[in-house]
């Protein structure tokens, strides 16, 4: 597995190796369709779109549906301003949306369709809407798609005009599971704090199966919401690079309070959430809430033993991979390496920061880098466990070492739509699959002699 | 046969929720079986925006499909992050390395092009990046598939590779499959056959003393779950040596190898008939339309091979081998069949599964009722002999059409001519009838089927089964229809070849059967559940 991967780590000024990153339009119509009858529509090759679908369909087990463009050579040269206006009024035909979500990608970036212009001279039926994001694939990453979709419906449907406090929080929260959504509505229920959160996509990518099937589920932020967000007392903002461009449109737009936060990943990133929450809402933690927490606290001390001081490479979103190296830092363990493809300082000088605050030297953080880097770091100095999409699989079996699937995309095993890593139980959940992790692989490997019952 | 109004009535329901331009566009799609007349459908067209089409793009009909599977190269893709990463080990293409050569399937290779790139242009980097590919991985060849943008900010990716190719002394094939050229990934393949047979085919001889007997090529097979090794294991135990499979589990050498076969199989003719073509023409080998889906499909193929080889040994022993593998499977089959029987199916697959999947789900006793390509064209449903007739369109004219020549040197027939002519009765040489012909009357095809059509036909005829890919399959479980890839066949298979049959078969059944199905409705929702007294004074309070 993966044995021409060499040990010796030779500077590559070109290749990317096993991208530790996908580009933008699959973020951007992962969050489209957070929005409640919402049809993403990809402006570009058909390649992209069915790209887009299968990839997140893959990763939900559940329908994910988008229209394009289509288009062709001659769309190419002419522009495709033809292929958005008709596609368009088939769409609202056939499928009946009631708001379309535009997606650029890197074909129609590169030949400079003016999606402004274009939707503008559309004729959408009465009611209906379309609003567009610019997505362009050579830009940033998936992430950076999810948050530039994020911030075009502020752009785009948020009214301008606050006209009355409507007393709830907006929550944009981030690039993450439905089950991480509903996860984050639950804790604030507990707390009494009502919300608008945008994108919403629980409810629309785990749906039930009752045999009959909806093409727009009974999930997503609705359009009113969207509208309404100009009311709103502040945002919470769910991790730096997903979140916060939506944040700081709907705090230029409509002068709502921005705060942005960790991913609430692990112990510490779940409590200044709730800080946060507090902190504006003057409400107080329910026992309910404090009892998860004493829970999850309970765990840590009761385990400890089966991670403490283990080492870990951590990769993936940039989010997600800074929650988690805090949150595995409060576990006791080491991240000697962590690694996101999506390119940005602010991702190698947080986590850099989070280590020297607790003293752990000799770690290796990167922005941009690829799987083939992390492999190499790993060969040169191995660690105990990778925490990270299904793409780790290679290296966790080239080096047999034990892998916790959390973040995107998850291809190869179930239950990240179902069961949360956000909030004190998805810490719990967390806790669960990283000592799981190394007993089994102790269970599986250990002398016969050293095979317990008790562990 | 008279035409089944309910039929035609479903047709029309779906034509009418089109606008008019789509309406008319999609009728010429849509045949309703009727085996008396020579039925004319429309392929290889544009989708029309805004449709909700299966249809994928020339890299990835090139890169994906052809391109992708040779284990032994670095497949560099030029262009954004994306078109590479999702083409990573998701289409299940299996291989493996020979003795002294490697296999590059579990790595993804781009240049992930930023906006500076696209700016000031990619062809510096390319070039670099193809240095850092043949120093740190040594492949034996390189491919660059070329995205969207790479075609519109005009970088050569011709001239990089023929420079790089001389510096370095590593074949390096350039393929200009941008997303946006053809209809579908249709026109990847003919770009990735163009390349293949213009560069790669015919650049190594084998001595005629060094050739095996009954040497053949598997055109058209990608090792999907391993379906290549299973056609491998059977024919090899029948005595024929496979010199390439194009190009599933297929190493740059034996490619290069090819035209020194006897035969070439085609199974997927979509997606190689170009190559089969060109080969024949050029180096004398003629080609046979094979099917390795399906217990009867799979004997008649090996008889067709014994014909063509015409040896009383190999014939005897493809008998032998045929009677041992029928006999090995028919109890599970029989098994399965039991439970599948009276069952119907729908297959909307690629650009010959939906094919050649219909006599497999037949022996376990499952009609297909409709069945339509999602990129072919129209002699892949009619056959081949409306070829002449079909009127090419300004998107395939833009696919390049090469021609080559008999190369005198290296060109032998492999049979007499006359010979050829009295097998071409009894065996498809050169020939593919098409879907259609095997379609029986009163069922449906229909071409490019997308999103609305999938709905509606599904929720009209309600088949058991519906064989399509992973952006359908949930849409169609949701509706309470079991729906099985047949792309990447649920990550499960080999299904072809006799114990691909039996797993097929086994798949099929557990996916009809999987006791799930039962409890969609809750048992609250199916009859009253109360016990107590109803609507009487009291009840309330009773607690």
């Amino acid at each position: 597995m993966l044995e021409y991967t060499p040990k010796k780590i030779e500077e590559r000024a070109a290749l990317i190796v096993n991208p530790a990153k996908t580009c933008q339009p699959i973020g951007a119509m992962y969050a489209a369709l957070g929005i409640h009858k919402c049809l993403p529509h990809s402006h570009g090759s058909q390649g992209c779109c069915s790209y887009h679908r299968m990839h997140l369909t893959r990763h939900f087990r559940d329908p994910i549906v988008a229209s394009t463009s289509s288009f062709t050579e001659g769309a190419c040269v002419f522009g495709g301003k033809t292929n958005l206006k008709k596609g368009l009024e088939t769409v609202f035909e056939i499928y009946e949306p009631d708001i379309v979500a535009v997606n650029t990608t890197c074909l129609s970036e590169t030949i400079g369709d003016d999606l402004s212009d274009i939707i503008a001279s559309t004729k959408i039926p009465e009611g209906k809407k379309v609003f567009y994001a610019n997505t362009p694939s050579y830009v940033g990453s998936h992430v950076t798609g999810f948050a530039n979709m994020t911030k075009a419906m502020v752009t785009h449907i948020t009214k301008s005009e606050k006209t009355s406090c409507n007393g709830k929080l907006a929550i944009i929260p981030g690039f993450v599971e439905p089950s991480d959504m509903s996860e984050v509505k639950r804790i604030l229920k507990i707390l009494g704090v009502e919300n608008i959160m945008f994108p919403d996509t629980s409810g629309v990518v785990n749906t039930p199966q009752t045999g009959k099937y909806t093409m727009y589920p009974e999930g997503g932020v609705t359009i009113a919401e969207l509208e309404d967000l100009c009311n709103c007392k502040a945002t919470i903002a769910m991790g730096k690079f997903a979140s916060e461009a939506g944040a700081y449109e709907l705090e230029k737009k409509c002068d709502v309070e921005a705060r942005v936060i960790k991913l609430p990943i692990g112990i510490e990133a779940t409590d200044t959430f709730i800080v946060n929450i507090l902190s504006i809402t003057g409400k107080s933690v329910p026992k309910e809430l404090e009892n998860e927490r004493g829970q999850l606290v309970d765990l840590m001390v009761d385990i400890h033993n089966h991670y403490h001081g283990k080492k870990v490479a951590i990769f993936g979103d940039p989010d997600t991979v800074i929650a988690l190296t805090e949150f595995v830092i409060s576990l006791g363990m080491i991240p000697k390496f962590v690694l996101t493809g999506t390119p940005g300082n602010a991702f190698e000088s947080e986590v850099t920061e989070m280590l020297k605050a607790n003293d752990i030297a000799d770690s290796k953080v990167k922005a941009a880098g690829d799987l083939m880097m992390l492999h190499q770091w790993i060969k040169n100095d191995p660690v105990d466990m990778i925490i990270g999409n299904t793409y780790g699989k290679y290296i966790a079996r080239a080096e047999n070492i034990p892998l916790v699937r959390i973040g995107f995309p998850i291809l190869d095993r179930v239950g990240h739509s179902y069961f949360p890593t956000v909030g004190y139980r998805g810490a719990m959940r967390i806790i669960e699959k990283i000592s799981t992790a190394f007993l089994e692989k102790y269970d599986r490997e250990c002398a016969e002699e050293d095979f317990e019952l008790v562990m | 046969m008279k035409e089944d109004k309910n039929l035609t009535q479903i047709v029309d329901k779906i034509l009418d929720k089109y606008p008019a331009k789509v309406m008319k566009n999609r009728k010429e799609h849509i045949v309703i079986r009727q085996t008396d007349d020579a039925q004319e459908i429309s392929a290889n067209t544009r989708t029309l925006p805004g449709i909700i089409t299966n249809r994928g793009c020339a890299y990835a009909g090139c890169k994906g499909v052809v391109i992708g599977p040779i284990v032994d190269m670095v497949h560099i893709v030029h262009g954004p992050v994306g078109c590479s990463y999702y083409a990573w080990g998701t289409r299940r293409n299996k291989g493996k390395a020979s003795e002294d050569g490697k296999n590059f399937l579990n790595y993804a290779f781009t240049t992930d092009l930023q906006e500076s790139d696209i700016v000031f242009g990619g062809e510096k980097k390319l070039a670099q990046a193809i240095k850092e590919a043949v120093e740190t991985f040594h492949p034996a060849a390189i491919s660059i598939s070329a995205t969207c943008p790479v075609g519109l900010i005009g970088d050569d990716i011709h001239a990089v590779a023929a420079r790089a190719e001389k510096e370095f002394g590593v074949p390096i094939l350039a393929f200009s499959c941008e997303g946006y050229k053809g209809v579908s990934q249709s026109a990847g393949h003919h770009i990735a056959n163009n390349k293949l047979m213009k560069d790669v085919v015919g650049k190594i001889d084998i001595p005629k003393e060094e050739r095996p007997k009954y040497s053949i090529n598997i055109l058209g097979e990608y090792n999907i779950g391993g379906d290549e090794w299973e056609i491998k294991r059977v024919l090899n135990k029948i005595g024929y040596t496979i010199t390439t499979t194009m190009t599933g589990d297929s190493k740059y050498e034996g490619i290069a190898k090819a035209h020194n076969s006897d035969l070439n199989l085609v199974q997927c003719h979509r997606s190689i008939n170009y190559i089969a073509d060109m080969i024949e023409v050029k180096f004398g080998i003629p080609w046979m339309k094979v099917n390795f889906i399906g217990i009867e499909n799979m004997n008649e193929t090996l008889r067709n091979l014994a014909k063509y080889f015409d040896d009383a040994e190999l014939i005897q022993r493809t008998e032998e081998v045929i009677a041992q593998e029928n006999g090995a499977i028919k109890e599970d089959i029989a098994k399965y069949k039991k439970m599948c029987e009276g069952k119907t199916a729908m297959l909307f697959v690629g650009g010959s599964r939906a094919h050649h999947y219909q006599g497999l789900l037949k022996e376990i006793g499952m009609p297909t009722i409709m069945a339509g390509y999602e990129f072919a064209h129209r002699d892949d449903y009619e056959g081949r002999d409306i070829i002449p007739l079909i009127k090419l369109d300004a998107d395939s004219r833009n696919i390049e059409e090469i021609t080559v020549e008999k190369d005198e040197r290296r060109y032998q027939l492999r049979i007499p001519a006359e010979k050829m002519e009295k097998l071409k009765e009894e065996v498809p040489m050169s020939k593919y009838s098409g879907l259609i012909t095997d379609m029986k009357d009163n069922t449906i095809i229909i071409d490019d089927l997308n999103h609305f059509e999938t709905e509606m036909i599904i929720k009209v005829l309600k088949p058991s089964f519906f064989g399509s890919g992973i952006k359908d399959k949930y849409i169609v479980q949701k509706m309470g229809v079991y729906s099985k890839q047949l792309h990447s066949y649920d990550y499960a298979g080999p299904y072809a070849g006799y114990q691909g049959a039996v797993n097929f078969a086994r798949d099929v059944a557990a996916g009809i059967h999987t006791p799930a199905w039962k409890y969609i409705v809750p048992p609250w929702k199916k009859e009253p559940v109360l016990t107590g007294k109803l609507g009487t004074e009291g009840a309330e309070k009773a607690c």
